[in-house]
């Protein structure tokens, strides 16, 4: 790999089209995968609306997310009063099983102290014990949507999780990372119970966030990992850790718990899943099941017509850091060249990613740097600079919010890895077959026939 | 200060809800405190950016954490015929360094960076909670860096917590009246010159009306700020005759407007057959009232006699179509009743409408339409709309976005006509496309088949279709 540049983050004064959301978003989103849960934002109004606006739009459902309507006087004076009212306004109406709390910049300038506020709520409201009761610090002013999830994850493991006197030889936990789509997570559920394994899911969005139909208006989440649920993760045989954005979380439900963990940076790619699939073996004991088999054949066959149109191809990314890791590890694993890397926060694993240039920047930096890229890879948002320079884009992440079944997609285990191959894959095909008409010169580059072209 | 302007903005003599009100009711204000746990909407920093991000050759500045703008870039449908750098999203993306040490040089760093790469014709520069706490002032700043560059710099002192989205139209209506309305002389000016305010044309809807004002010889000096420009913005003092279209949204413009440069002013609707065209033949006759040549009220009246009898035979096939269609409508303020009246127009049965946002004169004005016994919801739980959606007393809902899955989960067609939409529907073409998109989902084949039960549900299919 070619030399890698580090650009300082703070080059720029004014960030130009972000890629960045903010740290309470990804709380939010977490908060989401709790059963009949209604994530709350501790601040002004407009944090909440935008936040909601925005999963709105990407994952095309309803999304329950409450505020505490700091003003200013609140606000100056403390957060306190307005978080107490929006609980019990709450838990009054709505009677969630869980309500999860994320700070914003408004209460985290003034210092909001969340544990001691915590304390002082359930002294004060015993009547309310039942609803359970997660706080997450998420300032606007650091980290970014990653961070949210993960320190909503997180507060959840040290919150609810118990330590449980008896082991579950079956029962497995997963901590999925924010970079999994529901989609994802119901791939991953399935390739689990394939070895005859119950998995506990934190968070899980496939059964709140994949598409439902309820039969009543309901005002909270509808579906997803139950409290109780996450109360007996102590009791798994393992816990898989799905995203180094994860790892803190993972270390503290076997800090807390003693379940041992295993960690998984990436699950997209042949070897990624080899890992997965090897573990689960060992887990429970049993030959992979002949769907997987299957599905694993498929994928090294797909590698095998695909790899043509990959090679050498110049890509350039922008997704938040552990999705960006697992998508330009796969570009690198079928041979293609990730020219940048953009990634809206630091993060450890940025160390690790494979690019020619690798930083910490906005949409305007990957415009740049995608001058001569035969791809790009980002969000809904990379559509307006995609298209000023002239580069396909392939979308992934979040928002989406111009394609349908944005949160749907898989692209982890074999057969999402196959997905994602040939929705990149086609872009290059189709701009080869492009060259139609023009002749087969030099510039046809499919190696021969591998298009279905016959030209040889 | 801050606090001023917002005592101001309250005391509007303009808005008819205020004058109703005692002394002492007028002093605490307009804005409802919100409820913690029950609250929705927007914020003031969202109000104020809805106001002014049309203006699309200018560059929006937002000087807060990434929340503000990182959630919210890149997501209303306001449409330009030149300029795209109102689509660019620039944010000082305030991190805790600045949150400590303050961000002013940031911010001035960055107005410099966005004139000297991009050369807008002004920047707007809009604060957020987390400065206005910290204490930056962001109108020094502005005014520091309009000297030192050379171009309009324009403070939006609109923070989200001071209050609501309509509280923060209003003070982006007077950034604009102390820092950019009369700035800026026009080259020319005609005596049919017209400033329209409050109009953002979101899906290209003022294009829908411009021809026709072309045609009667109407000019549009200036647009607040739908497909604006600065400096027509800026020019906005030499029209004629100000319209205000969301009188609710930026009355205080349109008021000191008045006050200031003496330009009379009428609220109007550009949604609905009769309000259309009620809206030309006032604009032409205050026009003529202020000097234009008295032609133009005949110019106007022949658009109206043929666009009206062109529309109404657009509409003729729909109506076989929509007969016993039931319809419900929730939205808010002007267009509570002028979409009533165009619908009707159309063959449908409108149930009831919501009027949350509608102001007194608003609900009367429905009350006399439809006598008494038409529902008006002041707020109905979304539970509850639900359950009529569900117990089919509806065929269709339209709504805004946010409650489109309160019908689409009832399996009830949904017809989005809030801001998010995709289709124009002012102006007498914009009612043919309305009545277009609603026969489009009334009649697709999808609503039978998705109420159909599961194969493994009870209950042979055959009678829940005859239900129907």
């Amino acid at each position: 790999m070619s030399h890698i540049q580090r650009f300082p983050s703070a080059a720029k004064a004014a960030t130009t089209n972000p890629l960045k959301m903010s740290q309470p978003l990804g709380a939010a989103l977490a908060y989401l995968g709790i059963d009949r849960c209604l994530p709350l934002f501790h601040g002004s109004q407009g944090c909440t609306a935008f936040g909601l606006v925005l999963l709105v739009r990407h994952f095309r459902e309803a999304i329950p997310l409450q505020t505490t309507a700091m003003d200013q006087v609140s606000t100056i004076l403390g957060g306190y009063d307005n978080l107490e009212q929006a609980i019990r306004t709450i838990v009054e109406r709505n009677k969630p099983a869980m309500i999860g709390v994320a700070t914003t910049g408004v209460t985290e300038t003034k210092g909001e102290d969340m544990g001691g506020q915590y304390t002082l709520f359930r002294q004060r409201n015993p009547d309310m014990a039942d609803t359970a009761l997660v706080f997450a610090n998420t300032p606007d002013f650091a980290g970014g949507f990653e961070d949210g999830f993960a320190a909503a994850v997180t507060a959840m493991v040290e919150r609810l999780v118990e330590p449980s006197p008896v082991r579950i030889p079956t029962q497995v936990n997963v901590l999925a990372g924010s970079h999994l789509s529901p989609g994802d997570v119901e791939e991953l559920r399935d390739i689990i119970e394939g070895f005859g394994l119950s998995p506990i899911m934190l968070p899980d969005l496939s059964l709140s966030m994949a598409g439902r139909q309820p039969t009543d208006f309901t005002a909270t989440s509808l579906g997803g990992v139950t409290v109780e649920q996450i109360r007996a993760m102590g009791a798994s045989a393992a816990t898989i850790v799905v995203g180094e954005h994860m790892r803190v979380a993972g270390n503290a439900l076997e800090l807390k718990t003693d379940v041992p963990s295993h960690f998984f940076s990436r699950l997209t790619g042949l070897e990624a899943s080899d890992k997965l699939v090897r573990l689960l073996m060992e887990l429970s004991g049993k030959p992979a099941p002949a769907r997987l088999r299957r599905q694993r054949e498929a994928l090294v066959d797909a590698m095998l017509d695909g790899h043509f149109f990959f090679s050498r191809k110049r890509i350039a990314v922008a997704l938040e850091p552990d999705l960006l890791y697992a998508v330009t590890g796969f570009l690198a694993d079928m041979g293609a060249e990730v020219i940048a890397a953009v990634s809206p926060t630091q993060s450890p694993v940025l160390e690790r990613l494979k690019a020619a240039t690798i930083m910490v920047g906005d949409h305007s930096d990957l415009e740049t740097l995608a001058r001569d890229a035969d791809l790009i890879v980002s969000n809904s948002h990379g559509r307006q600079g995609a298209a000023r320079i002239g580069v396909a884009l392939h979308r992934m992440g979040l928002p989406m919010f111009d394609r349908l079944g944005a949160g749907l997609r898989v692209q982890v285990g074999y057969r999402g890895t196959r997905e994602l191959l040939c929705d990149i894959g086609n872009l290059f095909l189709a701009r080869e077959m492009d060259h139609e008409g023009r002749g087969h010169g030099d510039a046809h580059g499919c190696g021969g026939g591998s298009c279905g072209c016959n030209a040889v | 200060m801050l606090q001023d302007k917002i005592q101001d903005v309250f005391n509007e003599p303009g808005c008819a809800t205020n004058q109703a009100k005692s002394a002492k009711e007028k002093k605490k204000g307009c804005t409802k405190s919100l409820k913690p746990g029950a609250a929705a909407g927007g914020c003031a920093y969202d109000g104020a950016m809805i106001v002014l991000q049309p203006i699309a050759d200018a560059a929006h500045l937002v000087h807060g954490p990434i929340a503000c703008l990182g959630n919210s870039w890149d997501n209303r449908g306001s449409q330009s015929s030149g300029p795209q750098l109102y689509r660019t999203g620039f944010t000082t993306d305030l991190s805790e360094l600045d949150v400590i040490g303050g961000g002013e040089k940031k911010l001035y760093r960055a107005i410099k960076e966005i004139v000297q790469q991009y050369d807008p014709p002004a920047v707007f520069v809009y604060q957020t909670c987390v400065p206005a706490m910290t204490g930056d002032d962001i109108a020094a700043v502005c005014r520091f860096a309009s000297e030192k560059l050379g171009k309009p710099v324009i403070p939006v002192d609109a923070p989200g917590f001071v209050g609501s989205k309509n509280l923060g139209n209003k003070l982006a209506g007077e950034a604009l009246l102390e820092h950019v309305i009369g700035t800026v002389e026009p080259e020319y000016t005609t005596p049919t010159d017209v400033c329209i305010i409050g109009e953002y044309n979101l899906a290209g809807e003022l294009w829908l009306v411009k021809p026709l004002l072309d045609e009667i010889g109407i000019r549009l000096l200036s647009c607040i700020s739908g497909d604006g420009r600065y400096k027509e913005v800026a020019q906005a003092h030499r029209a004629r005759v100000t319209m205000m279209v969301c009188s609710q949204a930026l009355v205080n413009v349109g008021r000191k407007m008045q006050e200031r440069y003496g330009i009379p002013y009428f609220e109007g609707s550009f949604y609905g057959v009769s309000d259309m065209s009620d809206t030309l033949r006032t604009m032409a006759r205050m026009l003529v009232e202020r000097g234009a040549d008295k032609s133009l009220i005949d110019r106007a009246e022949g658009v109206i006699a043929r666009e009206e009898s062109r529309v109404w035979r657009r509409l003729e096939p729909y109506k076989p179509r929509f007969d016993g269609k039931r319809v419900l409508l929730f939205t808010g303020g002007v267009k509570s009743w002028s979409m009533v009246s165009a619908l009707e127009g159309a063959g449908l049965t409108i149930l009831g409408t919501s009027t949350k946002k509608s102001t007194k004169e608003d609900k009367e004005r429905i009350k006399k339409m439809k006598g008494e016994e038409f529902h008006q919801w002041d707020d109905l739980k979304p539970r509850d709309i639900y359950r009529m959606l569900a117990d089919h007393q509806a065929d269709i809902m339209m709504s805004g976005g946010r409650s489109q899955f309160i019908s689409l989960k009832a399996k009830v067609p949904w017809l989005d006509i809030n801001q998010e939409r995709h289709h124009a529907y002012a102006g007498y073409d914009g009612i043919v496309n309305l009545c277009e998109e609603i026969d489009k989902t009334l009649s697709n084949p999808i609503w039978r088949q998705v109420r159909q039960p599961a194969p493994w549900e009870s209950g042979p299919s055959s009678t829940l279709l005859a239900a129907e």
